[in-house]
């Protein structure tokens, strides 16, 4: 069985649990180990960079060495802003050797480089004929606007697997589970999620927009793939309702939760009902919908 | 009023340059950048301008704007920019500048969102999403703000109240320690600091 290294951060382990839940479930369907990475740190995320260069170098690194250590060679980063500062870490070390002796300093232990960074939407692509077989219940009818973000398709230094401005990965996974993967306008507008606490009237600002857009195009759910985009468009969606005086009730659900759900498991095992926006609507659509192998059977939240 | 004067025009620009390798001087006034910027609405100065301002020395007004606090990183401009130039990473290093200079923040809750984070992160090692929610919110006095959330979130197994913890402690002290704003030497602020 392939094994990767494993690195949840801060918010797989609190507000986007479901994430996690939902990765394990779907990853041991698909014959996928994980294993957390020894006594991780946060990597600093944008507040680090914002301040010390070094400080966001280091923290990253930090968790690479440690995963060395250990002999891990591939770490899955499935928070969309963890991967994109440990891989930019990874980019920036390689190129300036003083630099990464610096570093190795700071974290009181060395680090040679040779831990690859991969966000889990790569791995579910790269093991797309893996993951279609495992799919027993497909998402026959559901409508599905496939959400990237910033940090998803952004920039071309650390998502070098997919098109900036028209990104696909997910939408071919979306299309593999055999839902309909919507062409729509705001894949990749970025949502605000670093503002939501400090700037919440831009935040909110930015969530409605999104949610008009997918609302426009005729979704179902929006999907993600990234713990801070669920968190925005799902908790500030009732304040973006309330500031454009419409309703959009628009699930958002992890991509590893589609996944799941299409694999046949239980609603609550992907934890599906820790999201504010219920996905109740989208569970009755895809147990009335035929499916082709086996019997019908409501799926439970 | 901006002066412009011959041996200073690029010293602006020139520190940019060795700070973060980026060439303002590059920039043509496409103004890509402003348009496809989600905040640029909120900004007192646009991007393109900030581009501008670094070109003819108006360092002053890009480093006091609230432009730098603003911009999420969401790296749109760096991605579409016809003259590659990486805009983020030009508006990071603003940032820096910004802070080692002493310039007082125009948006003080994001400046200090970002001080609480990572005050959390050295403490624990890990952030504590509560902890920093409620102390953002006391900082800014509005304590019930997020509560109705707060409970829903709580309802739904989403918080852990203590929070993780990494082991080594001391090592993520010693980091914080040590490390230092600018990876190159930034001259210019380090006098400032020490007066």
């Amino acid at each position: 069985m392939m094994e990767y290294g494993y690195y949840p951060g801060c918010s797989l382990h609190g507000t986007a649990k479901e994430f996690d839940l939902s990765i394990k479930e779907s990853f041991t369907s698909l014959g996928l180990g994980l294993k957390e990475v020894e006594d991780w740190n946060c990597c600093g995320a944008s507040s680090a960079h914002e301040t010390s260069e070094e400080l966001a170098l280091a923290l990253a690194v930090r968790i690479l060495s440690q995963a060395e250590k250990a002999g891990q060679k591939t770490i899955v980063a499935p928070c969309a802003a963890c991967y994109s500062r440990l891989k930019m870490a990874n980019v920036e070390v390689a190129h300036d050797a003083g630099l990464r002796k610096r570093i190795s300093h700071i974290i009181g232990q060395d680090y040679q480089g040779n831990v690859a960074v991969r966000h889990v939407t790569e791995i579910y692509k790269e093991n797309k004929d893996r993951l279609a077989a495992s799919v027993t219940k497909p998402l026959a009818g559901l409508k599905i606007a496939s959400y990237y973000g910033c940090l998803l398709a952004r920039p071309k230094a650390v998502v070098d697997w997919d098109d900036a401005e028209n990104p696909t990965t997910m939408d071919e996974l979306v299309t593999s589970l055999g839902a309909q993967a919507l062409d729509w306008s705001h894949k990749t507008e970025c949502c605000g999620a670093s503002f939501s606490i400090s700037r919440g009237d831009i935040a909110v600002r930015l969530v409605g927009d999104i949610l008009g857009a997918a609302k426009l195009a005729g979704a179902d759910a929006i999907a993600v793939a990234c713990p801070l985009c669920q968190a925005n468009l799902d908790m500030r969606q009732s304040a973006a309702e309330r500031r454009n005086k419409t309703t959009y009730k628009l699930p958002i659900i992890y991509i590893s939760q589609l996944i799941g759900l299409a694999q046949g498991k239980d609603a609550k095992a992907l934890g599906l009902d820790k999201h504010m926006v219920g996905a109740e609507k989208v569970l009755e659509k895809l147990s009335a919908a035929p499916i082709p192998h086996g019997e019908k059977k409501p799926v439970a939240v | 009023m901006l002066q412009l004067n011959a041996e200073t025009v690029h010293t602006c620009r020139d520190t940019i340059k060795r700070l973060s390798g980026e060439d303002v001087s590059r920039c043509f006034q496409c103004g890509k950048c402003t348009a496809g910027c989600p905040v640029a609405i909120d900004m007192d100065v646009t991007p393109n301008q900030v581009m501008r301002l670094a070109q003819i020395n108006g360092r002053e007004r890009v480093l006091a704007s609230s432009t730098i606090w603003l911009c999420l990183s969401c790296e749109t401009c760096s991605t579409r920019c016809p003259a590659d130039i990486d805009i983020a990473k030009v508006m990071d290093t603003l940032r820096k500048i910004s802070v080692a200079e002493g310039y007082p923040s125009p948006e003080p809750a994001i400046t200090g969102f970002h001080r609480l984070f990572l005050a959390s992160v050295e403490k624990y090692g890990r952030l504590n999403e509560l902890e920093l929610s409620i102390k953002h919110n006391l900082a800014i006095m509005k304590p019930t703000k997020d509560i109705r959330l707060a409970v829903g979130l709580f309802s739904k197994g989403k918080i852990n109240p203590f929070g993780g913890k990494v082991k080594d402690r001391e090592r993520v002290k010693k980091i914080f320690a040590e490390s230092q704003r600018f990876v190159k030497v930034y001259p210019e602020s380090i006098e400032r600091e020490a007066e």
